[in-house]
């Protein structure tokens, strides 16, 4: 079919930010669909399900729209969810789902392939997949109809979404979406026979879940067994890791919207995968090992990215960027580079979005904003949660004296505001935790005062929810009321606390987020509901409402006590114990009774392996440049790193009091993690 | 040395907001090396300046540019400056015309006194076009309209300097002259008034001539060959006059 611009173009007149839906980003290839005669090439819809400002910038995406427009069987383009005021244009003008690369109607695809970077965006996912023309539960949809494939951090736990996806990638896209390709282009070549034989050779690809190829058993509420309907489907999926990062310099074109997006900058990824531990952080469990780019590679992708973009901002991006072992000699080069001519030395800017909490990488990060001519960039730190104890339990092993010190170097380099990053509802913790927080950031507050009468810190709170393939993935999350008395706390302790401001996320759709996160594929009908009920857009609040999600699950007999604020035990089969990201489920079981007893683990990047079961299991292993902890870091405990094993609760005490001198805030060994790609 | 350029904005780029039009510059300026000059201040920004803003959605072959540079280009690095920095830019903004602008030449928002437009839709015939010319025979014309969340009634025939038919290769369209001085009026309210049966929003305009007043004669801002009729995405309505 033709392009559908003429019947899009006058719609585009009615609608809030037209520019969402007009392609034409610098750096977009020309999407050939006659590379095999026939239409044989396997034509590939990526979908980002929410609006294009935030889906853009996606990363992941846009690798695997160049690596498959690169392939001689493939093409790629891509859709964003359409606003509100498009969607009811679309659905009354009877305009499908289209692409913004040629306007082409969703059903001239063959995947319909979404990027599911967290659980609140499902509704938009069925919303999306109606508007594509298809019928909503894969159990209805023939051999013409779209194949509908999910990926991204959500998409190790699919179940909730069994109903209407075709099936789910677990782990790095960068190379299965080559083995899909294969598999999709000889069943068109052989004439589409049957939908359900080419479900079975995709689930036979490793790191390919197809739900429709298990069949799950109940005891009453209980999962029994999770059963493949075939002797040939693997009992388990295993993700898919990409062993050496410095194979993929990608994005090598990154797109350049013509309208504002959230992330408008150059990005390069600097390494993949966190050991850090940080046991509420489902990026770092699932994302192991760490794999870092080359430091010439990253160099040259950003020197070379700067002047095909002709932006002025780069953006280092990892899950904490401090820790890239030449993080420094990178950052002179990328400074080096800016001076030469037609770099842009005068108005660069580099941020460091996941700063790690310590002295060193506040340094760090004024070195990057005294040499560039840019604008100073933000900072952030997460220390997570209130307390050392409750830290120790997250295994997020920063020291009081760490974050002091950071604040402190902050202020004294000239920065006048900070954002600190915390989570509530942790297991363990107690009111004395919670107040913590208020405690930590009064005295942040008081350091700045030392420097400038405008120090002023904001302390993002965020209701913790559980997620699976984490050590806190049997943790009965705190209920709603819980979590609201607990922002209440630290609401009271701060409110007259001249330099603090408090920010915090609507506990009600932290419970939403948790049952779709650890939801069974029951949750499936809960989600059509209130799908079906208008509830889309459920990541921005003003489109949110958890009465629709409740209604929904009781409608459906379903209780949020059960799936939500429930602690599981060691037995009980989870939902997803049947796909798995390498981590051994008795190391975190183990990890998890090491949490409830306060003990800490280390950083196996440069202590001896632990064997969480990751690279053992999948023969892979880190790729560090520096085989030791970056300056200033053994995550802030003191431990002698080379000793490995398990950090004692006892080693270090708490300490309340502010030490006086900045020197003597940070020991040369006080170091910690800081990783504030967590959703909060 | 400052310049003034001028340029198109045709095709789907017509969607993106003259905020984004900023954006699109800076980034065109930094990749093709220009030397522009940075304004003082805490956040220095580069010293380009856009004339009367093009509403979003509507399409123009008169859009200008002012670019403060701090250093001269050579005669030889301006000639190619239009394909240059078209190329720099996004499909459906080239860039027509480099000129170099006179030190005491005044702001575009200073200097333009009307623009022309076309107005077209596939819901008008060339009766509604030559309907539509009558309204220069009225006095007196009130329209309600709202700009910054305030409602008034204003007196807006004399913002209306010319209308008439012309022939374009894509069909009749309506020429419309109008002023830009105090208030002004937008072409989709003169679409209100012109076409009351159709939904202003079904009606595409393209702006044409910016003007300038020298001594009651009108001038382009920078006279120039338009392009000649240039298909934009084989959309028979985008078929340029």
């Amino acid at each position: 079919m033709s392009s559908l611009w003429t019947r899009v173009e006058p719609l585009l007149a009615r609608v809030q930010k037209p520019a969402r839906y007009i392609g034409c980003e610098d750096g977009v290839t020309t999407p050939r669909h006659d590379k095999l005669p026939g239409g044989g090439a396997v034509a590939w819809l990526l979908a980002y399900p929410d609006t294009y400002e935030i889906g853009l910038p996606n990363q992941g995406l846009q690798i695997l729209y160049e690596i498959l427009n690169e392939r001689d069987d493939a093409v790629a383009e891509r859709t964003y969810a359409p606003w509100l005021d498009l969607t009811e244009q679309l659905r009354s003008n009877g305009v499908p789902l289209f692409s913004v690369d040629t306007h082409r109607p969703a059903s001239d695809f063959d995947i319909l392939a979404f990027n599911l970077s967290s659980e609140l965006v499902y509704t938009n996912v069925l919303e999306m997949i109606d508007l594509a023309g298809i019928p909503l539960h894969t159990t209805e949809r023939g051999p013409d109809d779209l194949l509908v494939i999910v990926g991204g951090h959500a998409a190790f736990n699919p179940e909730p979404l069994a109903d209407f996806i075709d099936a789910a990638v677990l782990g790095e896209g960068e190379e299965v979406v080559s083995d899909i390709t294969a598999v999709v282009r000889d069943w068109k070549r052989d004439g589409r026979t049957s939908r359900d034989g080419l479900l079975r050779e995709l689930s036979k690809i490793p790191g390919v879940y197809v739900p429709s190829m298990y069949e799950v058993v109940y005891d009453g509420d209980r999962i029994v067994e999770v059963r493949p309907r075939f002797a040939d489907v693997p009992a388990t999926v295993d993700k898919r890791t990409v062993a050496d990062l410095g194979e993929w310099p990608y994005p090598r074109q990154q797109l350049v919207p013509l309208t504002e997006v959230v992330h408008d900058r150059l990005s390069v990824e600097v390494f993949r995968g966190c050991t850090r531990g940080c046991r509420f952080c489902q990026a770092g469990m699932i994302t192991r090992p760490v794999r870092e780019r080359p430091a010439e590679q990253v160099r040259t992708m950003i020197r070379d990215g700067l002047r095909r973009t002709g932006y002025d901002e780069v953006s280092l991006t990892s899950l904490s960027t401090a820790d890239f072992s030449d993080i420094e000699p990178v950052v002179k080069g990328i400074l080096a580079d800016a001076q030469l001519p037609g770099g842009c030395a005068d108005t660069l800017t580099i941020s460091l979005p996941s700063l790690r909490v310590d002295a060193f990488t506040v340094g760090l990060a004024g070195e990057v904003n005294g040499a560039g001519g840019g604008r100073r960039s933000g900072l952030t730190f997460a220390p997570e949660a209130g307390s050392w104890r409750l830290r120790q339990v997250i295994n997020k092993l920063i020291l009081e004296e760490d974050l002091y010190g950071a604040v402190d170097s902050a202020f004294q380099q000239g920065w006048t505001r900070m954002k600190l990053y915390f989570l509530t509802g942790l297991p363990t913790e107690t009111d004395d935790d919670t107040l913590g927080i208020a405690e930590l950031a009064k005295n942040c507050v008081a350091i700045g005062k030392r420097y400038t009468n405008r120090a002023s810190v904001t302390v993002s709170l965020g209701g913790y929810v559980p997620k699976p393939h984490t050590p806190f993935q049997w943790f009965g999350q705190n209920t709603r009321a819980e979590l609201q008395r607990k922002i209440d706390l630290v609401r009271t302790a701060t409110r007259k606390v001249p330099g603090v401001q408090l920010k915090w996320h609507d506990p009600a759709a932290s419970i939403a987020e948790g049952l779709a996160s650890r939801g069974d594929r029951r949750i499936g009908r809960v989600i059509e509901r209130v799908w079906r009920d208008g509830g889309v857009f459920q990541e921005w609040g003003e489109h949110f409402s958890l009465d629709r999600w409740e209604r929904a699950m009781a409608l459906e007999g379903l209780s949020l006590d059960w799936y939500v604020y429930r602690h599981r035990d060691e037995h009980e089969i989870l939902p997803w114990d049947h796909l798995t990201a390498g981590l051994h489920k008795d190391f975190l079981w183990g990890d998890w009774q090491d949490a409830l007893a306060g003990s800490g683990i280390e950083d196996c990047r440069w202590t001896p392996c632990y064997d969480c079961g990751v690279c053992t299991g999948f023969g892979i292993e880190h790729v560090v440049a520096s085989p030791i902890a970056p300056a200033g870091g053994s995550q802030g405990t003191g431990q002698d790193l080379a000793r490995g094993g398990e950090v004692p609760v006892t080693l270090l005490p708490a300490r309340r009091q502010l030490v006086d001198s900045p020197n003597q805030s940070v020991s040369p060994a006080a170091a910690a993690s800081a990783e504030s790609g967590v959703t909060v | 040395m400052k310049l003034r350029i001028r340029t198109t904005k045709l095709g789907k780029v017509r969607f993106t907001s003259h905020r984004d039009l900023a954006r699109m510059w800076e980034r065109a300026v930094r990749r093709i090396g220009m030397p522009v000059a940075t304004s003082e201040g805490f956040t220095p920004r580069p010293r380009i300046s856009f004339g009367l803003a093009l509403p979003t959605g509507a399409e123009s072959v008169a859009e200008y540019i002012d670019i403060d540079l701090r250093e001269p280009l050579s005669d030889d690095r301006i000639v190619g400056l239009p394909a240059e920095l078209t190329a720099a830019l996004p499909t459906g903004i080239d860039v027509l015309i480099v000129a170099e602008r006179d030190q005491r030449a005044g702001s575009l928002q200073e200097v333009v006194t009307s623009c022309t437009w076309q107005l077209w839709s596939p819901q008008l015939g060339s009766g509604h076009h030559h309907d539509a010319c009558r309204l220069l025979e009225a006095t007196t014309l009130e329209l309600d309209r709202e700009r910054k969340g305030k409602r008034s009634t204003d007196e807006v025939r004399p913002m209306i300097l010319d209308l008439r038919v012309d022939l374009t290769p894509a069909g009749d369209r309506l020429i419309a002259e109008l002023a830009t001085v105090g208030r002004g009026l937008r072409p989709s309210e003169l679409a209100r008034l012109a076409y009351p049966d159709i939904d202003p929003l079904d009606v595409r305009v393209l702006r044409t001539h910016q003007w300038t007043d020298h001594d009651g004669n009108r001038r382009d801002v920078l006279p120039c060959e338009l392009p000649q009729p240039t298909v934009v995405d084989a959309s028979p309505v985008e078929v340029l006059a």
